[in-house]
């Protein structure tokens, strides 16, 4: 089995992600799976900037440690990862520039190059330190340097042939002197090439919901939302979509809910920061049942917190936001394929129930990459609920667009069709949208739109469960976590240790027969989250009356590892 | 034909010789002048005495947030392009809790219509000091007396590149209806501040006080002069009415590709092909 870790590190603006995405889908493409993760301070040029990527012939899900090679672009990546290099790993360094000591890397192979030298011998540029080292990482593996070719052509087609040729010519010379003067134990066999694509989960969601027929995206930058932004506006307006990088996060929230009620498929994404700006806006789509559907890309930390690392603290946030109540349906991805499907059906379910969807997703979700087959876009469907058509909304008479209905669904007009001029309204409203105090309609239009939400709670998507039926041991979860601990599952398994898992995917309203018979069917059961306080810990005891006493938290920005999960595991089962 | 009985909605509440009942009058006639019925045009309203009108005016409408009209006009403006947007604000509600959006909408020239009905006080919440009070003028927030000085919507409006600029006085009827149509007719930003005065709060600037101050811009002013309009603009002796200042150039939604053609919102929604988009993350 082929499991390598290589990771990239240097000061920013040194190219690293790129190198990072040109190394992952050389592997791809050579018909092996690849994970990226990046790591990177809140700044744009120094500090330090790493990409990891995992190279499996394996199914996998994140990343997981040791490192194998280790490209270190500056002194400051060799002596921040030299702890989480395996036995034996190589690493690429400029030995021009770097004396190391021999003894001090025993068990580890030093691949030394001299980059300037090869920079001058091959009349490059010096800011191709990367691609060199790219090339040279490459040859290590014994992948064919024509799929890293082919592949600065697919990627640099559009600036010319010129910076494709110097990049070439950069991996090559990398290449050839990687062949020249060293070895390396582990190499990528010639395997069957596949079709697959490497996505991350900030283009996953942007593009799920380009293929659900989104038609208003606006954004305000922040990490690691930016992200979603990015990729809506370079590929959504050549499907007619309009994306406004707004004023403010109050301004991106207020336009999501006027394009919804305007009567186009309406959505935008934040991080938390941004997402406290547009609380207000939440509870007025929810009172005015205006389809909108809010993306919180979670950081860690109050306020700017820990702005480029990942976290699952906003439980709480986003079921709090905007006073009082009124339905809100808060859905979490799970991981980069889940971004692609929540990125249309939350489309849908706005509009079907005629209210905002608030989505959960993560830094470790949106700015990972993974190879997997081609997102299914044949899946897709487009439902608009009682949405009137022009010809229905002509022929409506006395139209009363918060009609007190059975199911608390009301048929919905937009501005401008014939016949249906009405107020869609912030305050409480009777049926024909006129603000109204009447303890009457309060109630009315309350115990409706009640209706609808727990209509919703009948279709609700349910929590998934993964492993053993008849495990010794139970994790609950949600979010990204499902990556690692899908992966600590499957090594687990291998040393016959029985395990399951439950991922809560609807966070409200919340699926608690579900979850409390998986609690009260486990043998042993414990409860692993990104955040302080156990949020979801708190949502289980609340709706269920049960509480998972053990528990693995983490909230310092970084990611669950496998490795650390599988131990926790181990020691519950002892 | 467009009458005034379509507009008719619910009981008027305001108190007896508002401001606002001269907007509302005028919005109507405007309405009908511009031969748009109650389902063709989309009002968006703040929050405050003047988002009542909501209730009192029949035509597509959403009263969103306080501060918070201009963003939700400006999408719906965006994803159909062709249904005719006003937004009616207060001057608390634009100016100070929605000051940002304000801005930002003068900068993007959308074809949208802002309303700001200005009594230089805080109305439904009976009675503060607001972005345009003047400097000294005493209220329950400030019993002391306002210690800034007051913004003007104009001057704002100008300087931060709205392309149409004028200013009404709610007593001034058909003068403010005119202006109203002006302001719809114009493609792109149009802010007409409109001087309304609070009876019940504001009894400095009352419609006596106003009447002292009006006076109508007259045909001299070359209204392409935008140094003439930052005149006018800042005169306070004399407070001018009618158009300060009128210019030509793309709106927003002239200038997005992705506009061409049919609004968003009567394309067929239908799945998307992402083929394109799949192959180059390949």
């Amino acid at each position: 089995m082929i499991d390598i870790q290589w990771k990239i590190g240097g000061e920013a603006g040194f190219g690293i992600m790129t190198t990072g995405l040109l190394f992952a889908k050389s592997c791809m493409r050579a018909g092996f799976n690849a994970f990226n993760y990046s790591e990177y301070p809140s700044l744009i040029r120094g500090g330090h900037n790493t990409v990891q990527t995992r190279v499996s012939d394996n199914k996998i899900y994140c990343q997981v440690r040791p490192v194998d090679i280790l490209v270190a672009l500056n002194k400051n990546t060799i002596d921040r990862h030299k702890e989480e290099l395996a036995d034996g790993a190589a690493v690429i360094y400029d030995k021009e520039a770097l004396e190391l000591n021999p003894d001090e890397f025993k068990r580890y192979r030093l691949c030394g190059m001299p980059w300037a030298q090869i920079i001058k011998e091959n009349e490059l540029l010096d800011v191709m330190k990367n691609n060199i080292a790219l090339g040279a990482s490459l040859a290590l593996l014994d992948i064919d340097l024509n799929v890293l070719f082919t592949l600065i052509e697919d990627t640099f087609g559009q600036k010319g042939k010129a910076v494709a040729d110097a990049n070439k010519k950069a991996a090559k010379a990398g290449y050839d002197y990687a062949k020249q003067n060293f070895s390396f134990e582990k190499k990528l066999p010639k395997v069957k090439p596949h079709q697959k694509i490497f996505a991350s989960g900030a283009e996953a969601l942007a593009l799920g919901a380009i293929a659900g027929g989104v038609q208003f995206y606006a954004g305000y930058p922040m990490t690691p939302s930016t992200g979603v932004l990015h990729y809506m506006v370079k590929e959504g307006p050549k499907h007619g979509v309009v994306v406004k990088h707004a004023e403010d996060e109050i301004s991106v929230a207020n336009m999501t809910v006027g394009a919804g009620f305007a009567g186009a498929r309406s959505m935008c994404a934040t991080s938390g920061g941004g997402f406290c700006l547009m609380t207000e806006a939440v509870g007025l789509a929810g009172v005015s049942e205006t389809p909108v559907v809010i993306v919180n890309v979670m950081r860690p930390g109050p306020a700017t917190g820990i702005p480029t690392w990942t976290g699952q603290g906003d439980i709480r946030l986003v079921r709090g936001a905007g006073q009082d109540d009124f339905p809100r349906i808060i859905l979490a991805a799970g991981d980069i394929e889940e971004s692609f499907e929540w990125g249309w059906k939350t489309l849908n379910l706005a509009e079907r129930f005629q209210t905002v969807v608030l989505l959960l997703s993560d830094k470790y979700i949106a700015e990972s990459n993974i190879s997997i087959p081609p997102f299914d876009a044949s899946k897709v469907k487009i439902e608009r609920g009682k949405l009137l058509t022009d010809e229905k909304a002509a022929k409506q008479v006395d139209y009363k667009r918060y009609k007190i209905t059975e199911d608390g669904l009301s048929e919905r007009a937009i501005p401008g069709q014939k016949g249906c001029a009405f107020l869609g309204n912030s305050y409480e409203h009777d049926e024909v949208g006129s603000e109204s105090e009447s303890a009457k309609d309060a109630m009315e239009q309350r115990t409706k739109r009640a209706r609808k939400f727990a209509l919703f709670a009948k279709e609700m998507p349910l929590p998934k469960v993964y492993g053993d039926k008849d495990a010794t041991i139970s994790i609950m979860m949600w979010g990204s976590t499902k990556m690692p601990v899908l992966q600590a599952i499957e090594w687990l398994q291998k040393e016959g240790i029985k395990v399951n898992a439950m991922q809560v995917i609807c966070l409200n309203p919340f699926p608690s027969e579900q979850v409390s018979k998986f609690i009260k069917a486990a043998k042993k059961i414990i409860l692993i989250e990104g955040n302080e306080t156990a949020q979801l810990g708190s949502l289980i005891a609340e709706h269920t009356c049960l509480d998972i006493k053990e528990k693995y938290l983490k909230y310092d920005g970084r990611p669950f590892y496998p490795e650390d999960i599988v131990e926790k595991v181990k020691q519950l089962v002892k | 034909m467009v009458s005034m009985g379509d507009f008719n909605k619910l009981q008027n509440t305001w108190c007896p010789a508002c401001g606002n009942f001269g907007i509302w009058t005028a919005v109507k006639k405007a309405l009908i002048k511009l031969n748009l019925g109650p389902d063709d045009v989309l009002f968006v309203y703040g929050i405050g005495c003047h988002g009542h009108m909501s209730d009192f005016l029949k035509t597509y409408s959403f009263e969103g947030l306080h501060g918070r009209a201009l963003p939700v006009a400006a999408a719906a403006k965006m994803v159909n392009k062709d249904l005719p947007v006003v937004v009616s604000a207060g001057d608390g509600d634009c100016l100070g809790e929605g000051g940002n959006h304000f801005l930002h909408a003068c900068r993007a020239n959308q074809d949208i219509t802002l309303l700001i009905h200005d009594n230089q006080t805080y109305g439904l919440t009976t009675g503060q000091t607001s972005p345009t009070s003047l400097k000294g003028y005493k209220t329950k927030s400030t019993p002391g007396g306002v210690i800034e000085v007051p913004a003007n919507p104009l001057l704002l409006a100008l300087s931060a590149g709205a392309t149409f600029v004028a200013r009404g006085f709610s007593q001034d009827l058909l003068g403010l209806s005119e202006l109203m149509v002006k302001a719809m007719q114009h493609r792109g930003f149009s802010v007409l501040n409109i001087y309304q005065p609070c009876v019940t709060f504001n009894k400095l600037n009352t419609y006596d006080w106003f009447k002292e101050r009006v006076v109508k811009i007259d045909d001299s002013h070359n209204t392409a002069d935008k140094f003439s309009a930052i005149k006018l603009a800042m005169q306070t002796d004399k407070l001018a009415i009618g158009v300060l200042y009128e210019e030509k150039r793309p709106s927003y939604e002239d200038e997005l590709p992705q506009l061409e053609g049919t609004p968003i919102v009567k394309r067929p929604a239908a799945a998307r092909d992402i083929s394109a988009e799949l192959k180059s993350l390949q």
